[in-house]
């Protein structure tokens, strides 16, 4: 990609009481893009959101909007007229639903005449045609931070901050909405930054991850980047992927590594896709979407790794169930409702776990001997 | 019993004959209080908008001293407006001493920490994001505190009813910095304390009658700019 830059940071700093919450030497946004910010809570995702947007003055450091940079008071007051922020709670005025939608437009100086198609359009696009008249507190959750999120849109921003926006729904009204505003994202072209410790919700809606943790950004790069190909074992856990091993590499041949487990029975080797010197330590991630689970070794699968094994736990997630294994070493997966009666999973359940080379993640070879 | 049926039937009768003195003294009231009233909201949110928006060392003690200024006795504030005013005092130069300015400065002094007070605890209520989210819809400063004083009108509207009470009520201080002269400085609670004082307990009632009703009705006017619009 290389769109022009909306917006640049430049060894941004934020501290609070002399503590540094954050530090973040340099990040761009690209127009076009949602970029996700993820992180447990307290990495500084808030921060970072509230520095990006304008609303809090970083304690050193530079940004700069579509390359004129943001210095004074004025300069970020000139900045929030043309972007704006929807928060995790709603924070709607206690006004009409169709006088908050129009709240931005007003505090921007448009006239009556200007604001009212405008206001009417992006009420129908949020399904609150029918509620332009109402009361803000007489809506329910869902339609509040429709509300919030009309009211952002109508304003155009070149630039959208979400700050946790579905934290404080409940799931099925958190579902609708994410599919309507990654709708809405794609066809304005809005460029958006999201804040979420979901990564389910940033795989929807971002084409960039940021994965932050006590106030730095430890990996930046595309959705599928970051979620496969983890450098670190924070963003490895964090990005889902749920099995973490550490093994040696045996043999490189063709980008084709033998690897073997630390843990576990001797015999146990791992065939993976990568690059690596032979006897090196590394980090390997499997995501459990990517483990298969069957009853027999299947010799026609294009599996190159089947391990037999136990099932030790069933947790359920969601539509899905989380298995846990004992295969000499930790693994886990996912598998459908149908599946688990399929299979007769529970726990003590012997069982074999497949998946392919392209499946295992070789997440880093260096510094491991001495980290873990 | 027969005292007070007098009493009520004579103050019946000045109301209904619209006696001079009585209108004098009530608008003199109103007007006296309505003033003061205003001048503590300007003062008073100001105040409170202040204490709101800004953190500043000392901040808690300013705010424990607002709050502790909402209880001022007004035969306090009555002394030390009396010392100010007098004529070598530091604003005897005004000359406003025994004058309805006088009341209106007193008054002033008595409402405003109630307002600030009150006004800081409407507006420390509102959501704490909802700052910055106005702001982030691009409002200027100037905006987003009219926005925010918008949003606090219900708590905000009991302060001013709150400041309004207080100085329409009040004696201690009228009476000192005022002097209950009649034809100038003479109102509604100085006027009901002399008369109850010299016995004339008819008098006393109708000047009490007004006062409830003017209470009333202000407050009334009040409560009905609050609750406009919040039908649900």
């Amino acid at each position: 990609m290389s769109r022009e830059t909306l917006l640049q940071v430049r060894n941004l700093a934020l501290h609070r009481g002399g503590v540094p919450v954050l530090d973040v030497p340099e990040l761009d946004l690209r127009a076009g893009e949602v970029l996700a910010l993820m992180g447990p809570n307290g990495a500084g995702k808030s921060s970072l959101m509230l520095s990006l947007a304008g609303l809090l003055a970083p304690t050193r450091g530079e940004l700069s909007f579509k390359g004129t940079p943001l210095r004074s008071h004025a300069d970020r007051e000139a900045f929030r007229r043309r972007t704006t922020m929807v928060f995790q709670d709603p924070l709607l005025f206690d006004a009409t639903v169709a006088q908050n939608i129009e709240s931005g437009l007003k505090l921007r100086g448009l006239s009556t005449a200007e604001r009212a198609p405008r206001v009417k359009e992006w009420a129908q696009r949020l399904g609150l045609g029918a509620l332009l008249q109402r009361p803000a507190h007489q809506l329910s959750g869902g339609e509040a931070q429709r509300t919030a999120l009309a009211r952002a849109f109508v304003l155009q921003p070149e630039l959208l901050f979400l700050d946790e926006p579905f934290s404080s729904l409940d799931s099925q009204t958190r579902e609708e909405l994410i599919e309507d505003l990654g709708r809405l994202l794609t066809e304005t072209g809005t460029s958006a930054v999201l804040a979420t410790h979901d990564q389910s919700k940033a795989a929807r809606l971002a084409h960039r991850l940021a994965v932050m943790k006590e106030g730095r950004i430890l990996q930046l790069g595309g959705l599928r980047e970051v979620m496969n190909h983890p450098e670190d074992p924070f963003v490895a856990t964090f990005v889902g992927m749920e099995t973490l091993l550490k093994g040696q590499v045996l043999s490189c041949q063709d980008g084709l590594l033998s690897l073997r487990l630390r843990k576990g029975p001797a015999d146990r080797e791992l065939v993976a896709i990568g690059e690596a010197q032979p006897g090196q330590t590394v980090l390997i991630g499997v995501r459990p979407e990517h483990v298969a689970l069957s009853l027999q070794t299947d010799n026609t699968s294009s599996a190159r790794n089947a391990f037999p094994g136990a099932v030790t736990k069933v947790i359920p997630r969601g539509p899905f169930f989380k298995i846990e294994l004992d295969c000499g070493f930790f693994l886990a997966a996912y598998v459908t409702p149908q599946s688990l009666s399929e299979l007769d999973l529970r726990p003590g359940r012997a069982i074999v776990a497949a998946f392919k080379a392209t499946a295992v993640h070789v997440i880093r070879t260096e510094g491991l001997d001495t980290e873990l | 019993m027969d005292l007070i049926w007098e009493g009520l039937r004579k103050a019946l009768e000045l109301l209904l004959r619209l006696d001079p003195e009585v209108l004098r003294i009530t608008w003199l009231s109103l007007k006296v209080s309505g003033i003061a009233t205003l001048i503590s909201v300007v003062l008073g949110l100001g105040l409170a908008v202040l204490m709101a928006l800004n953190e500043f060392p000392g901040k808690r003690l300013v705010i424990a001293l607002v709050n502790t200024g909402m209880g001022l006795p007004p035969v306090v504030v009555g002394l030390f407006v009396t010392v100010f005013l007098w004529r070598n005092g530091p604003l005897g130069f005004l000359g406003i001493l025994y004058t309805p300015a006088a009341i209106i400065l007193a008054q002033a002094v008595i409402a405003t920490p109630i307002i600030a007070g009150l006004g800081l605890a409407a507006l420390q209520h509102l959501p704490p994001g909802l700052r910055l989210q106005i702001l982030s819809l691009g409002a200027t400063r100037p905006q987003m505190v009219w926005l925010l004083l918008k949003e606090a009108r219900l708590p905000l509207l009991a302060a001013v009813m709150a400041g309004f009470g207080g100085v329409i009520s009040e004696v201690g201080a009228s009476i000192m910095v005022g002097g209950n002269l009649k034809g100038s400085t003479r109102v509604l609670t100085t006027a009901t304390v002399m008369e109850t004082s010299r016995g004339n307990f008819d008098v006393a009632f109708a000047l009490s009658f007004i006062l409830l009703i003017l209470a009333f009705g202000v407050n009334t006017l009040l409560t009905h700019l609050q609750q406009r619009g919040r039908r649900s």
